[in-house]
């Protein structure tokens, strides 16, 4: 072993005073290097983007009113709390499809693609756009062959849901999808865009939220860690505020 | 001290540091404190972005569950590497593409970042614990695969080390024993702390005092949890100000922006980026670790710049500070240490890689009684207890080693995955809707509330996969990794213990969930990933010696719970922190003064 007994030579640098993150010119490394202080630069994170209202990003016509069907029967509304669909988790979806989620951004893709266990974690090419696509077209293939020529959104609520149990228990099947993980894929993401923040565009107004007495984006709760056993007295708040800050511009 | 191998000389080469550290984590943070503060020019090289607590998670959307939780913004992308896992030995070994078991943190603060902060140390006996199982329950009650070891250093030679970690972090807790006194409120089972903490457990909130007080009335001994999220303002070790937490419930998977979550970001960072002779590099990833041709030196490392383009940084001493799996990953490419072969059972490299045996069980109380708020928390809040952790009962009867704490550590109720229904509920429909209104306020979700050691066993480790490369055209780190016996009956007691206490709180149901096998890559399951390149006296069973140094490249070091021989039934962190502040004590007052080997092989 080489071993070198010298103590550790000492270099002191030379510091350009002033400057945390020295962008170094293309001769050198075109890294950062940080020192002398934080680089603080204000406002350098990324606030989210709120998701626009209007037409669909992603799903065509037909796909948007079949999954609007399928989010009011997964979150059916009721006289206090509406829906999967007014409450905007078709639109959710819609937006999650048309961004990053929808692509696979930032998961591994590399083949080859192989079939594994199912405690192996998914391993298909397909990203979750396409499955949304052929899963909503087999569904409508497959109601429209047992239900006279109507596609899921024409059938009535019983027999959507008649479908629907049928695509949980394995008894009602797609054509080369498996339609059992297709409609659990959609229950996550019909649930999960009611209880996600409204700017993503599901739970309108923060409806799930009210719902069931979550406050929201709150940030401090002090004065409450101790008051056990008393329900929280204000309403939610989102990451866009709440409606009757901004009516003039919500309306 | 010059000779460049061939396989760099298409790197360029970057002037000369005393000291490399990669990875700017907490044990990167640590040892570069501690080594510039011996004047010593220190880098350190961090695969991620910088991160600043109050600009990159600032309070007006830092509580997106959505985006931190769900679609894991601060964490790793896999595109850029990931691993691939298969149960056994004889399966095919497939990619994870999207991450689940655990979280690969990235980024300057690691997963100091992202971290719940519970600031656990561990039992005396689970520094020796090959040594006492043995002398206590026979050789022959440990399962023939087990390969547990003792670590090399002892409860005692840790504890100032554990003393410092927590007075850097502010750590709020009771003391359960006070230089050999058992105190009223705390850990009556923790090994014996030379001060108490340095400020007092957090406040606790219903649910969470509820199971304290069921606890007590079994005759256990609950306590709050030890939380580096801080019960009121601190000025810690360095000078830095924390303040007091305020309960927001976004711990886990998220940045804290009130400087009350203790993290390289909120301890550390800011007094060390201000010493001249510090300097960091963001958004540059190690490759390799290079040596020279004897291969017992390591001459510096290469890394990858944003433009791809590769540079050679020479430097005296190697850090190696990343993650687990990431510190194995880079020995293995680097070539140094000799690969774990658990059929011919040789090499170190890759050995004894454990996670941690975790379950939970779901309370549903009367809506009516019981109102728990139960989106006030924070990430290391809650009342445990430790009866049937280590061992601190007679294993005995029962057939199998280890154990865990237990308790009510719910770190709050972000809706997306706190909408806990009863068993037999639909999951969709009027009925799961209806269920999901009458019960939020009410059920008590504890997360992690069984939190169980994992052994180590001959056929669960790390090696290089044949098949799945990553973006450089290396080979992917594969896990063979799978639940054993042991494991799965320690939970399983564990777990119907557990229950009984949520049953005494008032539950009318309960969910239960134990662990079972196959081990599953999904689900999650912690991020303690533990072991692959373990510490040890005998360098036939270990890849570092007693103070982290590797035992074939004594200029290197190696940091993190890499170097943990198995997984007690505890939350990591403190022990990493505590060992990394012992490593670099060796540093300073031993390899400093005559490097090389500080002990022989």
């Amino acid at each position: 072993m080489k071993n070198d007994n010298r103590r550790l030579s000492i270099h002191r640098r030379e510091l350009l005073a002033g400057a945390a993150y020295l962008a170094l010119g293309a001769s050198r490394s075109s890294a950062t290097v940080i020192f002398d202080h934080l680089p603080w630069t204000p406002n350098a994170g990324s606030p989210p983007s709120a998701a626009s209202l209007g037409p669909w990003h992603f799903f065509t016509g037909e796909e948007g009113r079949t999954i609007e069907a399928l989010a009011d029967r997964i979150i059916p509304p009721d006289p206090e709390t509406p829906g999967g669909k007014d409450s905007g988790s078709a639109l959710f979806i819609d937006r999650q499809l048309a961004g990053p989620y929808g692509h696979q951004d930032g998961l591994y893709v590399r083949p080859p693609f192989l079939k594994g266990a199912k405690n192996q974690g998914h391993q298909s090419e397909k990203s979750p756009a396409q499955e949304y696509r052929e899963g909503l077209a087999a569904l409508d293939k497959c109601c429209s062959a047992q239900f006279a020529g109507k596609v899921f959104y024409e059938l009535s609520d019983a027999d959507k849901d008649r479908v629907l149990r049928g695509l949980e228990s394995g008894e009602f099947k797609f054509d080369g999808v498996d339609g059992k993980a297709f409609f659990e894929q959609v229950i996550k993401d019909v649930q999960t865009g009611f209880f996600a923040d409204p700017i993503y565009g599901g739970n309108r107004d923060m409806v799930a939220w009210k719902m069931i007495g979550y406050p929201g984006a709150r940030y401090n709760y002090l004065d409450w860690v101790s008051r056990h056993n008393e329900k929280f007295p204000l309403p939610p708040v989102s990451m866009t505020g709440r409606a009757e800050w901004t009516t003039s511009t919500r309306r | 001290m010059d000779d460049v191998d061939a396989e760099v000389t298409m790197a360029r080469r970057l002037p000369r540091r005393d000291v490399i550290i990669i990875g700017l984590g907490w044990t990167g943070s640590i040892m570069a404190n501690e080594l510039t503060d011996e004047g010593l020019e220190v880098m350190a090289i961090e695969r991620g972005p910088w991160r600043d607590a109050p600009t990159d998670f600032p309070p007006t959307y830092m509580q997106d569950e959505l985006r931190y939780r769900v679609r894991h913004e601060l964490f790793l992308r896999p595109e850029q590497l990931t691993f691939t896992f298969r149960n056994k030995t004889d399966q095919t070994a497939l990619p994870i593409r999207s991450w689940g078991a655990f979280m690969p943190p990235n980024g300057v603060g690691g997963g100091g970042v992202h971290w719940n902060a519970e600031m656990w140390r561990f039992l005396p006996s689970d520094f020796v614990v090959k040594t006492h199982l043995t002398e206590r329950y026979g050789a022959s009650f440990l399962p023939e695969d087990m390969t547990v070891q003792d670590w090399g250093i002892t409860y005692g030679e840790l504890e100032p080390f554990y003393d410092r970690f927590e007075y850097l972090c502010g750590t709020s807790g009771t003391a359960g024993n006070l230089r050999g006194q058992i105190m009223q409120g705390g850990n009556p089972f923790e090994g014996s702390r030379s001060r108490p903490y340095p400020t007092p457990a957090q406040a606790q909130p219903f649910s969470h005092t509820l199971f304290g007080k069921a606890a007590r009335e079994l005759g256990y001994k609950p306590f709050p949890q030890p939380s580096g999220n801080l019960s009121q303002a601190y000025t810690n070790t360095l000078g830095l100000k924390m303040g007091p937490c305020t309960y927001c419930g976004f711990c886990e998977w998220f940045g804290c922006s009130n400087y009350s979550k203790a993290s390289p970001q909120t301890t550390i960072l800011p007094y060390l980026v201000r010493k001249p002779n510090f300097s960091a590099r963001d958004n540059s990833e190690v490759i390799r670790i290079n040596l020279d041709k004897s291969g017992n030196r390591a001459t510096g490392v290469t890394f990858v710049d944003t433009s791809g383009d590769e540079w050679e940084q020479p430097a005296d001493l190697v850090i190696l500070s990343a993650y687990t799996l990431f510190n194995v990953q880079l020995l293995l490419h680097s070539k140094i240490g000799r690969p774990y072969d658990p059929v011919a059972n040789t090499g170190t490299l890759g050995r004894n890689y454990t996670h941690q045996t975790i379950s939970t069980v779901n309370g549903f109380f009367d809506p009516k009684k019981f109102n728990f708020n139960p989106f006030i928390a924070s990430g290391s809040i809650g009342m445990c207890i430790d009866e049937f952790n280590g061992d601190n009962f007679d294993h005995g009867p029962h057939g199998f080693v280890g154990g865990g704490y237990m308790g009510q550590v719910q770190t709050g109720a972000r809706p997306i995955e706190s909408t806990l229904v009863p068993p037999g509920t639909p999951k969709w429909g009027a009925a799961w809707k209806t269920a999901v209104k009458d019960n939020y306020l009410s059920t008590v979700k504890p997360g992690t509330g069984v939190h169980g050691s994992f052994y180590a066993y001959r056929d669960i480790y790390l090696d290089l996969d044949p098949t799945y490369t990553d973006r450089f055209g290396r080979p992917l780190m594969r896990i063979t990794m799978d639940l054993k016996e042991n494991e799965i009956k320690q939970n399983r007691f564990l777990t119907d213990k557990f229950a009984e206490i949520v049953k005494a709180m008032g539950a009318n149901k309960l969910d239960v969930h134990y662990r079972t096998g196959p081990y599953d890559i999904t689900t999650y399951q912690t991020t303690h990933l533990n072991g692959g390149a373990v510490m040890g006296t005998d360098p036939t069973t270990s890849v570092i010696n007693r103070y982290l140094q590797n035992w074939d490249v004594p200029n290197l070091f190696v940091l993190g719970a890499s170097a943990f021989p198995q997984n007690p039934g505890y939350n990591p962190t403190l022990t990493v922190g505590a060992l990394a502040f012992w490593a670099a004590a060796a540093i300073r007052n031993k390899y400093l003064k005559s490097p090389g080997r500080l002990i022989d092989a």
